[in-house]
């Protein structure tokens, strides 16, 4: 993995101040601060239980929460989860969340509902198509009826045809084998090329430390550890605790 | 009971059970989308009926009162919303929406009423005006508690279906009314008497039921209400939101209600207060399709007209019993034949 060195933009795609979120009153985040500069790759690992799908929720808009969320320089604290969707905040979550009596075709259009007015959804649909082959063979089948990997690739299509500014992917190799977690991160490598901004919750932690510009560890709620995703792949505590003995990455 | 007479209440019973399927239709629409049992669903019949009927009787109908109040309340829900998240540029557009529009259909009825326009003309106005309640109904009531449960939402509908009930009896009045038939012509074919009132009925809900698949199968806003009602979660992270789904299902499912109270006008003297038995009968067809699937919803709800057409040929003091009786043998094979699901939040 090259690094990238890019001039960082003035505004950052996402920044994320002193975040807190409570169910009820369990505290389930505190304090999270982060950043996610244009066009390049961010990732948060954990262990089970510390936070991370809920602070992507939060992000979303899906969990409320206190604390400063902006997104391209504009806070995006007042705006619904649509709106969030419009404005390219776009979030793959865990559970995939498909339409699953919907075809593939369907749910990929329905992807696009939040620029339905403009005519460049057919466009999108056919490089969508073109990152995933598989997708486009499938394209009449029920979304149900879909392998695991096939509906990560489908829940990573759908959010790509709302043409993501910046795309928050929860667990993207949950339950995936280890070719398809390749082509699902190769995928999102090439979509820091294309300029979009990713936040990537994972438990893979070597991969997504091989992939990231940047890294925050995360220990129930708070955030532990932050750095370059090179200096974090070699600190001795997150190599004891999150990528073993034998997980030195080459890079 | 000889064979015309069997065809007679075969074709009764059909002709209100493409009416009852209507109403089955808008019920299992509603409740997926919006997880409301929409126990209101009768008055909305009883409105149509009622305002065709003033309609046709050359006086403004009182839907055009009530149209205008619940604008009035819709768009001050909507304002007093639209403020408190300071989105203040797009409070005219939403008041243009919110008011703006039913009270240009109340004010168009209400112009339109003395000028006998033909049949067609007042059919239209019923719909329009009728169908703009239902969105209206689910912004003032509906879209404030959308993430309440089922529980609550049906405790409120109930409440909202009094409510309903009471303002129909202010605004429509007391007395019934029976709207004339479309058409009285009758078809011969071998021994059987087709009446062309009933033809029209059984064709009118077979075209609304068509239109209503293509519109699921091929739109874009169609495909959008589906997938809510397969992921809600989902369906909000493709933008779709709650709101916009909720108000166009209650203004599907309220044209659906204004087309039945048109097709049933003729056939019974409805009452302010009537709607509530024979969205009863929907709801039944309804439940047989497990208030999820369309299909099973029309068929039941065809069952149900044709049960209560030959029940009241055999035992007609028993007519009610028996159709809402059939609920009960309904209830338990789906209680042993569907696995219980939890209700996801």
């Amino acid at each position: 993995m090259t690094p990238q060195s890019r001039p960082a933009a003035p505004a950052p795609a996402l920044e994320v101040q002193s975040l807190s979120v409570a169910y009820g009153k369990v505290p389930a985040l505190r304090d999270i601060s982060l950043r996610v500069e244009a066009g390049s790759i961010v990732t948060v690992i954990g262990p089970n239980g510390a936070g991370k799908t809920t602070l992507l929720g939060a992000i979303a808009g899906l969990l409320p929460s206190r604390g400063g969320i902006r997104c391209l320089g504009a806070s995006a604290a007042p705006w619904s989860v649509e709106q969030r969707v419009a404005r390219g905040l776009v979030l793959v979550p865990e559970k995939r969340e498909l339409f699953t009596s919907m075809s593939v075709a369907d749910n990929l259009q329905l992807g696009a509902f939040a620029r339905r007015r403009d005519r460049g959804a057919r466009t999108t649909l056919a490089e969508v198509y073109a990152r995933f082959p598989q997708l486009a063979e499938r394209r009449d089948q029920l979304a149900g009826t879909l392998s695991g990997g096939e509906r990560q690739m489908l829940a990573l299509g759908r959010a790509l045809m709302a043409r993501p500014s910046l795309l928050l992917l929860d667990e993207p190799s949950l339950g995936l084998a280890p070719l398809i977690v390749r082509k699902i991160f190769s995928i999102v490598g090439e979509l820091r090329q294309a300029g979009v901004a990713v936040l990537l919750v994972e438990q893979n932690a070597r991969a997504a430390l091989q992939l990231a510009d940047y890294g925050y560890v995360l220990e129930t709620g708070e955030c532990a550890l932050e750095g370059p995703a090179s200096e974090l792949a070699s600190n001795p505590r997150v190599v004891a605790s999150y990528l073993g003995r034998a997980g030195r990455p080459a890079a | 009971m000889d064979l015309s007479i069997a065809a007679l209440l075969a074709q009764d019973g059909v002709t209100n059970g493409a009416i009852y399927a209507l109403l089955a239709l808008a019920l299992v629409l509603v409740f997926t989308v919006t997880r409301v049992i929409w126990v209101p669903a009768g008055e909305f019949v009883a409105y149509g009926t009622l305002t065709l009927a003033g309609l046709q009787l050359g006086k403004p109908p009182g839907t055009v009162g009530l149209l205008v109040g619940l604008a009035i309340v819709a768009g001050a829900v909507e304002a007093v919303a639209t403020l408190r998240r300071r989105e203040y540029a797009r409070l005219p557009l939403r008041l243009a929406l919110w008011v703006g529009v039913p009270v240009l259909i109340a004010a168009l009825v209400w112009w339109a009423a003395p000028r006998q326009f033909p049949l067609a003309v007042q059919v239209v106005l019923t719909v329009a005006a009728v169908t703009a309640m239902g969105p209206l109904q689910y912004r003032i009531v509906f879209q404030p508690i959308a993430d309440a449960s089922v529980l609550v939402l049906l405790i409120v509908s109930v409440a909202v279906h009094l409510a309903l009930t009471g303002l129909g009896l202010w605004f429509f009045g007391a007395e019934g009314s029976r709207t004339p038939a479309f058409s009285s012509a009758s078809l011969q074919w071998g021994e059987l008497t087709f009446s062309a009132q009933s033809l029209l009925v059984v064709l009118t809900s077979i075209v609304l039921i068509a239109a209503l698949r293509l519109f699921f199968g091929k739109t874009l806003y169609g495909k959008a209400l589906r997938a809510t009602a397969v992921n809600r979660v989902g369906a909000r992270l493709v933008g779709i939101s709650p709101g916009l789904a909720g108000s166009l299902t209650f203004a599907l499912a309220a044209l659906l209600c204004a087309f039945s109270g048109v097709l049933i006008g003729p056939i019974t003297t409805v009452y302010y207060d009537s709607g509530f038995l024979v969205s009863l009968k929907g709801f039944v067809g309804a439940i047989i399709g497990g208030l999820v699937s369309y299909p099973l919803a029309a068929a039941g709800a065809v069952l149900v007209g044709l049960l209560e057409s030959y029940s009241s040929f055999w035992a007609s003091a028993f007519k009610e019993v028996i159709v809402f009786t059939l609920i009960i043998p309904v209830l338990l094979w789906r209680s042993l034949t569907t696995r219980h699901h939890d209700e996801d939040a």
